[in-house]
């Protein structure tokens, strides 16, 4: 992955415009971290593979705390935090923020084909 | 001396920080020590540092780790292709059926997992709970013997103190090779061990110098 070009990555975005693609979307700190500091709470969320189809998208944001907002016809799916970004060999577009130690703290993932179960 | 040890766990490198030694000492003394690993750690927040995998190249990666690591340890491999962090969502009884029926073409005279309630990452209570239960499906007469792990902050307050206590230092290079095959998890894993320490082999030995298991009395 390389740091998010805002430009490029708004690209990337309109290319699945209404389209039906499948998203990765993903928060998580741990499922230790609590284990190693009593005071913070195990906190995480993901979905892979929903299907949705979104007609409006941006990203927004400076640095490494970039934001991305996708409109669907009944919602929004939405991720904070993403700063680095890839377009893999099949095409999807991958983001990700990750804390300094290089763990994973978000991802926003969007294909055309579903992700690996 | 033991005819053969399986040992099970769900993430690729749980071996490695959990039990690596005393592998080591059960191969040198030619034991056969066959590896059940649950998952492909595919949920894993350490992506290397600096980062080198992401989401979707992260369970190649750990798969590639995990058999690296294996052969450091030279023990068989089998993947039961369970995802990360669903293993307690999945039927208990059918992860037992399906590990009772492994254990029952192995026929070990030891099993190793994790404490079903005292091994804090909720796919090492899953797996190790239906562990548990498929070493209790097996009949009495040709039960292996279990010794599960705990690594909660409190399981010796809960549980007492494990009565298999091993001093692995003998078998810490091996140990030491076993973590650093899981390149992408190493350094995250061990970091966040102790935040004071930067060397990784000085946390290790500071952490992982005895490696300590319950006997599961059924």
């Amino acid at each position: 992955m390389e740091p998010i070009d805002i430009n490029k990555v708004q690209t990337e975005l309109e290319r699945f415009l209404n389209k039906d693609v499948y998203v990765h979307l993903e928060t998580t700190n741990g499922a230790y971290a609590s284990h190693f500091d009593e005071k913070a709470y195990n906190v995480g969320a993901f979905i892979r593979n929903a299907k949705v189809n979104y007609n409006h998208a941006k990203i927004v944001g400076s640095g490494n705390a970039f934001r991305v907002g996708l409109k669907l016809d009944l919602g929004w799916v939405y991720a904070e935090g993403v700063s680095q970004y890839e377009v893999d060999e099949k095409n999807r577009l991958l983001m990700a923020g990750h804390d300094r130690e290089g763990r994973l703290m978000v991802a926003l993932e969007i294909s055309e084909t579903p992700f690996k179960n | 001396m033991e005819k053969h040890v399986v040992l099970i766990y769900p993430h690729p490198d749980d071996e490695a920080f959990g039990a690596s030694g005393t592998i080591a000492k059960f191969r040198n003394e030619g034991v056969p020590v066959t590896y059940l690993c649950g998952t492909l750690g595919e949920m894993g927040r350490n992506m290397g540092n600096p980062t080198f995998a992401n989401r979707e190249t992260l369970p190649e990666i750990r798969k590639k780790e995990l058999i690296d690591a294996c052969n450091v340890l030279d023990v068989d491999l089998h993947m039961l292709g369970y995802r990360d962090k669903t293993l307690e969502f999945e039927s208990r009884q059918e992860i037992a059926e399906h590990l009772k029926g492994i254990l029952e073409e192995i026929k070990p005279s030891l099993v190793i997992t994790h404490h079903p309630e005292q091994a804090v990452h909720p796919d090492h209570n899953a797996l190790g709970a239906a562990a548990v239960e498929a070493v209790r499906l097996i009949d009495e007469s040709e039960r292996p013997k279990l010794w599960v792990q705990a690594i909660s902050q409190n399981h010796v307050e809960v549980l007492g103190d494990p009565d298999i206590v091993l001093d692995i230092t003998p078998f810490f290079k091996t140990k030491m090779d076993t973590i650093l095959a899981h390149r992408s998890q190493a350094q995250g894993v061990l970091g966040s061990m102790d935040k004071e320490k930067v060397d990784m082999e000085e946390i290790a030995k500071h952490r992982l110098g005895t490696e300590r298991f319950y006997t599961w009395n059924f």
